[in-house]
């Protein structure tokens, strides 16, 4: 590991996981840290404990801000552990000089978001510090949510199980991206920022057996399902064609360089379900507005035992790995 | 109406059917290949097409690629990056430059960990981005490290006539740009300390894409003359590389030797001739630049012309800037595997000692690298 902290250290692909790994998971090590879920399952399985920090910006971005970033992105990570989030926290570091109308703004879009998840915040903090310690505002939420459905986990997924996809990829890291650098296609690119749990729950409610979900955030698809690979012990093979991206989002990854698989989402989420619920979940998610085009991408095999294979259309293949190096800067 | 869309500009070039229509053809047709052909592909942008599209798997036995130099950030030799770093540490310097260079490392580290340590290194997708941090920073000297082929040259040197013009005074040049066709000479006809290519095994070249944009293909014209290696230009999907190679198979199979435009519909044999001009106005061949891997390479890289020393960071920082030469890795056999004569997993170091987020040799440093390539996409076989 290199000597000093890197930008590419927060890019959600390898070296921020050598990061957590040889830094903090060294540390703080324990049985329930160690199974890297998106949210610590707590108190026998009953709830789920999750925590995130936000620095997006810019702050205000095409679909949202990053007020409702900082809940979505917390009560995601509970949903993905198919548990109902209730309870939130909320820190703010503010930088001084900052709008109050600003302020008020962010406040009120993390109350919209709250409502729509069912959660309340019932404990904060706020620090304000000098022009330049931090850039504008950051926020941290920490959740609790009450588990629906136990034994979701992204260590237990086998070949019994597809792998679905609720939406098309990349929305947010390209907004984002395209904002900062002031970029105009004249376009409708929007972040696809949104809540998921709303989904999660339909799915359960339908009977569904849930494998593993994970949301697709830094590091995008592909980070998600190399962790899955690695964590399961297992080989995901996925057709590329299958894999849903506007033409907004290809385009600006054609003029940037980037990989729509690297780019991050903010309400887009990977599902391993077993195969006799793959149908029953797409027509499930396809009720939904933000998974009305909700695919299964790809299966599960023993073929490269950690890896992820993308298979081309026209008979190539080639591992499809997780991202290196420094990605879009403060994209969540 | 529909809006005309990006994605219209290269939807059709990666068409499934297209691509499994050429590859039946070129395997058809390569049975009447009268020796197995090694096809380099010069310019790491097909470098990374290739792999990423696995076309190496839709060829026969009896054709195989060989991945070339032409990535500018690989190819940078440590003296150079660190002379970035050197620029890059000094107290009222903010150093900018394309974001491709961000990790590749120096024998002081990377800019990305300057950068870390409170260097203020700047990434830019155009050059003339640099215009607007000059004038945010007028107390501050701007210095673009600028690199990169015949391509991206017109775009420093379109920097530096806007800086004459208007009369900018903190902003500075470090040149780099390097050109290709010279490095192609070395791979196939040089006998010297750092490349002896007298065992090297390009049979034809794939002429690079965007370099040849602004060059046009005219530069590539001796190759088929005096070299008898032929030449097909080609663009950069998929589509466009299977038709280059189903072209160069033609060309053995007819016992033709020949310089052909694949990619028509953006090169001409004259190329950009603006572009040309303003280089020529302000750059001149350097005598020698070295390139990582494979050494000093005569008359294969560019510098500013002597009145435009003012703008030179070169000349400015010369006493902070070191000259002693650093010797590339001594396990690492990138300039073997430049000239077709080694693949990257015959390496000892790959894989383990040299990665792509800790590269040692040349082909490991950015995604246009051979190594890279192999190691991000692996070399999975049919």
């Amino acid at each position: 590991m290199t000597k000093y902290v890197t930008l590419a250290h927060g890019n959600g692909g390898e070296e921020n996981n050598e990061l957590i790994s040889k830094v903090f998971y060294k540390a703080f090590e324990n049985e329930i840290l160690s199974k890297s879920e998106d949210a610590a399952v707590i108190h026998n399985g009953a709830l789920a404990f999750s925590t995130d920090s936000f620095t997006v910006s810019p702050i205000f971005f095409p679909g949202g801000d990053i007020g409702k970033l900082a809940i979505c992105g917390t009560c995601n990570d509970l949903a993905m552990m198919g548990a109902a989030p209730k309870y939130l926290t909320c820190s703010v570091i503010i930088e001084e000089g900052f709008a109050i109308r600003d302020l008020e703004n962010i406040v009120r879009s993390m109350k919209k978001e709250l409502e729509i998840n069912g959660a309340i915040v019932v404990s904060g903090d706020t620090k304000v510090v000098p022009k330049g310690a931090v850039d504008k505002i950051f926020i941290n939420t920490t959740g609790i949510g009450e588990i629906q459905q136990r034994g979701i986990s992204s260590n237990n997924i086998t070949q019994d199980d597809v792998i679905l996809l609720s939406r098309d990829i990349g929305r947010h890291g390209a907004t984002i991206f395209v904002a900062r650098e002031g970029m105009d296609f004249g376009s409708s690119l929007q972040s696809d920022c949104a809540s998921l749990y709303i989904q999660v729950k339909a799915l359960m409610d339908a009977g569904i057996k849930i494998t593993a979900l994970r949301d697709a955030t830094r590091g995008g698809v592909a980070a998600v399902l190399n962790e899955w690979a690695k964590q399961s012990n297992i080989c995901i093979e996925v057709d590329e064609e299958t894999i849903p991206v506007s033409s907004e989002v290809y385009g600006s990854c054609e003029m940037l360089g980037f990989e729509p698989l690297n780019l991050a989402n903010e309400g887009t989420f990977v599902l391993a379900i077993p195969k006799q619920y793959a149908q029953r979940a797409l027509e499930v998610l396809h009720q939904f507005e933000n998974s009305s085009n909700a695919v299964a991408i790809g299966k599960v095999s023993d073929a490269y035992i950690g890896k992820v294979i993308l298979n081309s259309s026209y008979g190539t293949k080639r591992f499809l790995d997780l991202p290196t190096g420094e990605l879009l800067p403060r994209i969540c | 109406m529909s809006e005309l869309q990006l994605k219209d500009f290269y939807d059709g070039f990666r068409n499934p059917d297209v691509i499994g229509g050429l590859a039946k053809l070129i395997n058809e047709e390569a049975k009447q290949l009268p020796h197995p052909i090694n096809i380099m592909e010069v310019c790491g942008g097909h470098t990374h097409s290739i792999m990423k599209y696995g076309l190496p798997q839709l060829m026969p036995q009896n054709i195989k690629f060989i991945h070339g130099p032409g990535c500018p950030v690989c190819i940078m030799p440590k003296e150079r990056i660190d002379h970035a770093y050197i620029l890059s540490q000094q107290e009222d310097v903010i150093l900018v430059t394309l974001g491709d260079m961000i990790k590749v490392p120096g024998s002081k580290g990377s800019l990305q960990d300057a950068r870390a340590k409170g260097a203020d290194v700047r990434f830019v997708y155009s050059p003339l981005d640099v215009l607007k941090i000059a004038v945010e920073n007028p107390e501050k000297k701007v210095i673009f490290f600028a690199i990169g082929f015949e391509t991206t040259a017109p775009m420093t040197v379109a920097l530096i006539d806007t800086v004459i013009k208007r009369g900018i005074k903190n902003i500075f040049f470090h040149i780099n740009h390097v050109t290709v066709p010279e490095v192609m000479v070395e791979l196939i006809d040089s006998r010297d300390e750092h490349v002896d290519s007298y065992n090297n095994r390009i049979d034809a070249f794939l002429g690079p894409s965007h370099v040849s944009v602004i060059t046009g293909a005219k530069i590539y014209e001796k190759f088929p003359k005096e070299y008898n290696r032929p030449v097909v230009v080609s663009g950069f999907e998929p589509v466009d590389v299977m038709e280059a190679i189903l072209m160069l198979v033609r060309q053995f199979n007819e016992q033709r030797c020949e310089l052909e435009i694949q990619y028509k519909r953006l090169v001409s044999y004259e190329g950009n001739l603006k572009a040309q001009q303003l280089v020529e106005k302000y750059f001149e061949k350097a005598d020698l630049f070295k390139w990582r891997g494979l050494g000093n390479i005569p008359e294969s890289g560019y510098k500013l012309k002597n009145e435009y020393s003012e703008l030179d960071a070169q000349i400015i920082y010369d006493a902070i800037l070191p000259k002693e030469e650093i010797e590339d890795h001594k396990l690492c056999i990138c300039g073997d595997i430049l000239r077709g004569m080694a693949n990257p997993p015959e390496c000892t170091i790959f894989g383990t000692a040299c990665k792509p987020s800790s590269p040692l040799g040349s082909c490991m440093v950015s995604s246009e690298g051979a190594c890279a390539a192999y190691y991000k996409y692996g070399n999975l076989l049919k």
